[in-house]
């Protein structure tokens, strides 16, 4: 008997093949598309109210999209073999083509958005600024100290377009990591047409709230006033993303157990067992139903100004933890049942290996490193003239 | 004029980084992509002639014909007539190249026989199985039966 | 006749330019013909299963790894025991992939059989839908093979394979699966589990060749590929599959 599985497994299905690291990396991808969709409210749907979080939002967006291809890496087994998914891409491989989405978001959504958005505080501060900063900012400004109103309504047009541009951008960016899992036929608790909008969603969701605890964070420490309208315009846009997040993942989970089609017997078992904590208690009682009760309260009931920043920071941790969950409970629960419908195996993470839970933690931690170093290179709230 | 001009100039800059930038990535990819790529599909088609060069470790029985035509005989009149040689005597392209270096060890006779015809419900009926404890009661399997022509 | 110096560099000379331009030539057309005898447009493998000659023995599974260097722990070619019991599950098992053979039965009351797997090769491969590189690919002859100087490890084919064939090799840290022993059967030999297997249970084909005996094997008996609403073109047939077989 083989320790750690029960019935029968194809004799190569019992290691599994993808693992924390990559759970990790649609999670990481996710908060990108949620973060910039935030930012796309207010500039193309015009919801004033979330104003003040515009330019945080982006910098949260890049934080995090510069961490998104690590976990890849260290996951390969060659990865200084990854150019070549530039050099000869498969392209019916949707992995492949993600390349390239991914590459298209970063330089021309989001660098060249956050670049507009910027230019007039760069060049402010590499005209005042000295020494190293200086020669940053200089950079940054490509060689154009041009500022003037005509050239920032320019950019204005152009950032505008840019979002717009964005925002089917950022739902392919996520949309392609659920279609690299829904297209698999082999495996049933992935292949559904539903798993790309799924994950879209459950991107938006994660996405908004990680803005929403980084703009609380982010006034708290720098002392600034928190603009409640903007924080319960963003909850009630948070409340809005979540209620169809879960509608999609109950229409999932109630068409399969209604089919009871041949993995149903299977999978069934699988998350009694094996995903019970994950699933039932972290995703969907923990992670959802207690955030979008939070939530709903607050569309309901008016409460006051403190009890409403906690019952944000809770609803919005929560998810965090249940969007995580979520991607666990794909990619792991994915691999843990054998395509023979027979039997199961067990994943243990390791501490300190490659794939093991010391990088995760790492890897979950450099975004936030990364985005206080923006936060210091580009101030969200300081402005030369009012926009 | 001259002023829109100079109010959307600095767009060509970013415009140009990316421009740069793709235009690298095309000269680098030029230098370093495998040669023939793409000839008979989206791969490599060396690794074909990679594969292809693997060394063999079974001879295949029309080598071991070639020398050991006495016992290719004998089992061609018995039960083992479609057993290959290398199935009982493992693998031997070393020795089929090398005789006298490279000879053969024969693996212990009674998991040789044991694997093949120890009854077992899930083997067709028809093929000839026997519970070994009882059949031999420890006598050697190649006491009574010869390999190469098993019928006694 | 006297070969003068001066002949001596004029054939020389042109010698030199000939090399130069095959050589020019062969840098911008690619790979040399081959010269050999196997030409790969002449031939599409597949292989023939009888479950009723199956002993389940595991030569197969020992040969395939002497042959191919198969790392232990993993199975280019692996055996199933199963044992059907009516109206339930099949209990189903495969010590080590069957490499030392089956330990007795259980029960000897129930329809019982082996099953011998490997890579189906086929022709419309999903694995090889979702390599990202073009690592892995099916050969003109029809196998699927993996480049392993340019897999990049990525594990994506590993997911997509309906049938467990494929694994990560833990020294090259590239994929790894059943080549039906590509170096031998170009060379005219068959495959190391076929050329062992004692009871002709397994047996290379080539359907293009018209004298091959898996034309009569398809068209006499009654043949299943596995799970085939996969739709893959898988061109392992198995003759007598029971229907209780994942």
């Amino acid at each position: 008997m083989i320790p750690g599985v029960d019935g029968f497994m194809y004799p190569n299905e019992v290691e599994l093949q993808w693992s924390l690291l990559i759970v990790l990396y649609p999670y990481i991808t996710g908060l990108v598309a949620g973060a910039f969709i935030l930012a796309s409210l207010e500039r193309v749907f015009r919801v004033e109210a979330v104003r003040p979080t515009y330019r945080l939002a982006l910098l949260t967006a890049l934080s995090f999209m510069l961490v998104a291809p690590l976990p890849l890496q260290l996951h390969l087994g060659h990865p200084e073999r990854s150019l070549e998914m530039y050099l000869t891409p498969h392209k019916s491989s949707a992995m492949a083509m993600f390349g390239f989405v991914y590459l298209w978001y970063l330089m021309v959504v989001l660098l060249l958005e956050i670049w507009l958005e910027y230019r007039s505080d760069i060049v402010r501060m590499a005209q005042t600024g000295s020494g190293i900063s200086r020669l940053i900012y200089k950079a940054l400004t490509l060689g154009s100290e041009n500022i003037s109103p005509a050239a920032r309504i320019i950019d204005d047009k152009v950032g505008y377009a840019v979002t717009v541009i964005g925002i089917p951008s950022a739902f392919m960016l996520h949309g392609y990591v659920g279609f690299i899992f829904g297209s698999i036929k082999a495996n049933p608790w992935w292949s559904t047409p539903l798993m790309p909008i799924v994950f879209l969603f459950s991107a938006m969701t994660s996405g908004i709230a990680a803005v929403l605890l980084l703009y609380m964070a982010t006034t708290r420490f720098k002392k600034i006033a928190i603009d409640m309208r903007c924080l319960d315009t963003i909850a009630k846009y948070l409340f809005y993303t979540f209620v169809i997040d879960f509608t999609l993942e109950m229409l999932d989970l109630i068409h399969r157990t209604y089919e009871a089609d041949e993995s149903f017997r299977s999978l069934d078992f699988m998350v009694h067992t094996r995903l019970w904590g994950s699933q039932v208690v972290l995703q969907i009682f923990l992670g959802t139903l207690i955030p979008l009760s939070l939530l709903a309260a607050n569309q309901l009931w008016r409460f006051a100004e403190a009890r409403r920043r906690v019952m944000y920071v809770t609803a919005c941790s929560l998810t965090l933890v249940g969007i995580f969950a979520m991607r666990w409970n794909v990619v792991i629960g994915g691999q843990l049942f054998s395509k023979s419908f027979l039997g199961y195996t067990t994943y243990k993470v390791a501490f300190v290996t490659r794939e093991g839970l010391l990088p995760a933690i790492l890897l979950m931690l450099l975004p936030f490193v990364i985005f206080v170093v923006l936060v210091k290179l580009l101030p969200p709230w300081e402005r030369s003239e009012a926009h | 004029m001259r002023r829109l001009l100079k109010d959307w100039i600095h767009l060509v800059r970013p415009a140009l980084v990316l421009l740069a930038g793709l235009g690298i990535f095309l000269i680098v990819r030029s230098m370093v992509i495998p040669k023939a790529f793409g000839q008979y599909g989206h791969y490599r088609p060396g690794a074909l002639d990679l594969i292809r060069q693997r060394p063999i470790s079974y001879a295949g029985q029309d080598a071991c014909i070639m020398c050991h035509e006495d016992q290719a005989k004998v089992r061609a009149e018995g039960r083992h007539a479609h057993v290959s040689c290398e199935a009982c005597h493992g693998p031997l392209a070393s020795h089929a190249e090398d005789p006298g270096a490279n000879s053969p060890k024969l693996p212990e006779v009674a998991d040789l026989c044991r694997r093949c015809h120890e009854k077992d419900a899930a083997k067709p009926k028809t093929f000839p199985q026997v519970v070994t404890v009882e059949h031999s009661q420890g006598v050697a399997c190649d006491a009574c039966h010869k390999p190469h022509n098993p019928h006694l | 006749m006297d070969i003068t110096r001066r002949d001596l560099f004029t054939v020389g000379g042109k010698l030199l330019v000939l090399a130069s331009v095959g050589a020019t030539l062969e840098q911008i057309t690619g790979a040399a013909p081959p010269s050999e005898a196997y030409r790969m447009a002449d031939h599409w493998w597949g292989m023939i299963i009888d479950i009723d000659a199956c002993i389940g023995c595991g030569n197969c599974v020992r040969a395939c790894s002497k042959e191919n260097g198969v790392p232990k722990g993993y199975f280019r070619t692996w055996v199933e025991r199963y044992q059907v019991a009516e109206g339930e599950q099949p209990h189903v098992e495969s010590p080590d992939g069957a490499m030392e053979g089956f330990p007795p039965s259980a029960r000897a009351d129930l329809k019982s059989f082996f099953v011998p797997k490997l890579c189906n090769h086929c022709a419309d491969s999903p694995c090889v839908q979702v390599c990202p590189v073009g690592a892995t690919f099916v050969s003109p002859d029809g196998i699927v093979l993996v480049d392993e100087t340019y897999c990049l490890g990525c594990r994506y084919c590993v997911q997509a394979c309906p049938y467990g064939c494929r694994y990560l090799h833990p020294e090259k840290d590239t994929v790894d699966k059943c080549t039906l022993c590509y170096h031998r059967i170009t060379q005219g030999l068959t495959t190391a589990c076929c050329e062992n297997c004692p009871t002709g249970a397994r047996k290379l084909v080539d359907f293009k060749d018209p004298k091959d005996p898996v034309h009569d094997f398809l068209r006499n008996n009654k043949v299943e590929v596995l799970k085939p609403y996969m739709a893959t073109r898988a061109k392992v047939y198995y003759k007598d599959l029971d229907g209780s077989v994942r």
